[in-house]
């Protein structure tokens, strides 16, 4: 079986600076892939390549058989990949469900239609009491989870999740965890950047380990924990361990 | 990210749903029963004041489309004014085409020209100060171009004859005008609300506060912003037929000119700037206030005063109601409601 998405050789520099490097990354339906390594290894620009926001120096990238490289992001949205923003891009003078309709009228293009999917969508994560408070009134936690609503309601096979849980408390990152597994289990599948170990160990089938724009390892999650080539990438960060 | 320089002065509406009320509907319709009436009972003087807020609210209105709601700071909006008036004019002359033809064959050039600076501007990604100065450059090289071509009147400009008939848009009563610029207003603000309403219009809301978030969510913004330039330069074309016919006069620096792009833009940042109202309301407080200064100001040979009257308020409207008067308004009213 062809997996849902394929990357091969991806490379990308900005000037001098290689951020990406010949990166190769498989993500099967209904697979949850983690994507991991210390800040600054090229985790968010990869995916800004995969999504089509940066155009990729080399490499190929295959979706549903498609070949997206070089396609604008909203081509990307419509074959059916939505990403979360690390860096959360809220719509702050929109209300919460303006913010997740901008997502759902590509799919249900009458209003009133993507009104309905978004306030749905909204109290699934629990955002229905801030539906129709402006976006730039939430918190921190409320503002992680409307980037993960307006991603929902693009309808998407395959979501890229980039640090939804920094910032989050214990609780909840507990609630959020569900809430992907939950996803997850209606088949989305899922390529998640988190820093949270314990998150992305729970979730993940198969993580792969990023560290100066290339990959440095790939497996299961407790064979990645104990590859020494991982340690020492994350030697003096202290969050893997 | 918002575009820099545009995004503090064009700033967004809240979610108010203005005309989804009913009580609000009602005012709506009761202020258009008022405005039907109201010739009966104003000097002509009046009357003209009055031409100009709607014509002025109008253009402000055709502006807002994509200045407004999809947050692109056109500065050359008497560009499309100017390609209006001149098309419905030469094909009056030229072709005995009546001006009621004229002007929607002037609106459809206006928006071939709108098209042209819109996918100049939005597939180079041209944001915020580059596009004001793309959109200011156009209208300035149709102004000399025009200034230039002696088939076009030149500098001089052209000159309509006064027939008085109304197939050739010409009336003996003012009134008569005042009810045609009316229609106008009442048509653009029509057209923004439907569009307010559908995914057009709500998309645009987005694109103005955040281009990458709305790709990134599936939204083409190219074609959004294009099809905004163009519903936003027709109609301003359209307009120009209006202006020619009105002042029975075209000239290159008043069709083409930075004045009367300044006009169109000022008028819906002072009323709220992607808001339905904001560009009628924003006429209501600017046009007179215009009049006013010109009477007592212009007199005396200062010219332009006006204008400084303008950059006094916009001044004060950036840094006590950035959002424009309408928002502000409606907040109050909504707490009467509470
Ligand atoms: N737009 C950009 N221009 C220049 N350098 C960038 C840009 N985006 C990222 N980088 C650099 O590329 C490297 C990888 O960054 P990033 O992908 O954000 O890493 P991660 O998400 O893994 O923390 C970093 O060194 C970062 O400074
Ligand atoms: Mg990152």
């Amino acid at each position: 079986m062809t997996p849902l998405l394929e990357v091969a050789g991806l490379s990308k520099r900005f000037g001098g600076l290689v951020a990406v490097k010949d990166l190769a990354l498989t993500v099967g339906g209904g697979e949850v892939v983690g994507l991991i390594g210390p800040n600054g290894a090229g985790k968010t620009t990869a995916f800004g390549l995969i999504s089509g926001s940066l155009v990729p120096d080399a490499g190929e990238i295959v979706f549903r058989g498609h070949s997206i490289k070089g396609l604008p992001p909203h081509r990307v949205c419509a074959l059916g990949m939505a990403r979360t923003f690390q860096i959360m891009r809220p719509f702050p003078r929109l209300t919460v469900v303006r913010n997740v309709m901008i997502g759902g009228l590509g799919r249900h293009p009458h209003p009133a239609a993507a009104e309905a999917r978004s306030r749905a969508i909204v109290d699934e994560l629990g955002l229905g009491a801030k539906a129709d408070h402006l976006a730039g009134s939430l918190t921190l936690a409320e503002r992680k989870r409307l980037e993960l609503a307006r991603a929902l309601a693009t309808e998407p096979v395959l979501l890229l999740l980039d640090e939804v849980m920094s910032g989050l408390g214990e609780r909840e990152t507990e609630t959020l965890v569900r809430e992907i597994r939950a996803i997850n289990a209606r088949g989305i599948a899922i390529l998640l950047i988190e820093h949270v170990m314990r998150a992305v160990m729970s979730l993940a089938q198969r993580i792969v380990v990023l560290d100066g724009g290339e990959r440095i390892a790939e497996g299961r999650p407790a064979t990645v924990a104990n590859d020494p080539r991982v340690i020492e990438a994350y030697l003096g960060d202290e969050r893997l361990v | 990210m918002p575009n820099g320089a545009g995004s503090r002065l064009v700033s967004g509406h809240p979610p108010i749903a203005p005309a989804s009320r009913p009580a609000l509907q009602y005012l709506a319709l009761a202020a258009v029963l008022v405005l039907l009436a109201l010739p009966a009972v104003l000097t002509s003087y009046a009357v003209t004041v009055f031409i100009l807020i709607f014509f002025y609210a109008f253009l402000g209105q055709a502006w807002n489309v994509v200045g407004g709601y999809a947050g692109q700071l056109s500065m050359g909006h008497a560009a499309f004014v100017g390609v209006g008036g001149y098309t419905a004019a030469m094909l009056s002359s030229e072709l005995h085409l009546t001006p009621w033809l004229g002007m929607l064959v002037g609106g459809a050039l206006a928006a071939v020209l709108g098209a042209v600076i819109g996918y100049l501007g939005f597939r180079f990604g041209l944001r915020g100060f580059y596009f004001v100065l793309l959109t200011v450059a156009f209208a300035e090289v149709c102004r000399i171009l025009v200034s230039n071509i002696d088939a076009l009147g030149g500098a001089i400009g052209l000159y309509i004859t006064f027939t008085g008939d109304p197939r050739q848009f010409q009336f003996q009563d003012a009134r008569a005008y005042y009810y045609v610029a009316l229609a106008l207003m009442l048509l653009a603000t029509g057209v923004v609300a439907l569009l307010e309403r559908r995914r057009f219009g709500i998309y645009l809301g987005a694109i103005r506060e955040d281009e990458g978030a709305c790709e990134a969510l599936g939204v083409d913004t190219f074609k959004y912003k294009m099809l905004a330039m163009i519903v936003s330069s027709f109609l301003t074309g359209v307009g120009g037929t209006f202006y020619a016919f009105y002042l029975f006069s075209l000239q290159p620096n008043s069709m083409f000119g930075i004045p009367l792009s300044v006009e169109i833009i000022i008028r819906p940042i002072v009323g709220g700037a992607g808001t339905l109202l904001g560009p009628i309301l924003g006429s209501f407080i600017l046009t007179p206030l215009g009049e006013l200064s010109r009477l007592s100001l212009g007199h005396g040979g200062y010219h332009g005063l006006h204008l400084v009257a303008y950059g006094v308020l916009l001044v004060a409207v950036v840094l006590f109601l950035p959002q424009g008067a309408y928002p502000y308004l409606a907040r109050v009213l909504r707490r009467r409601d509470a």
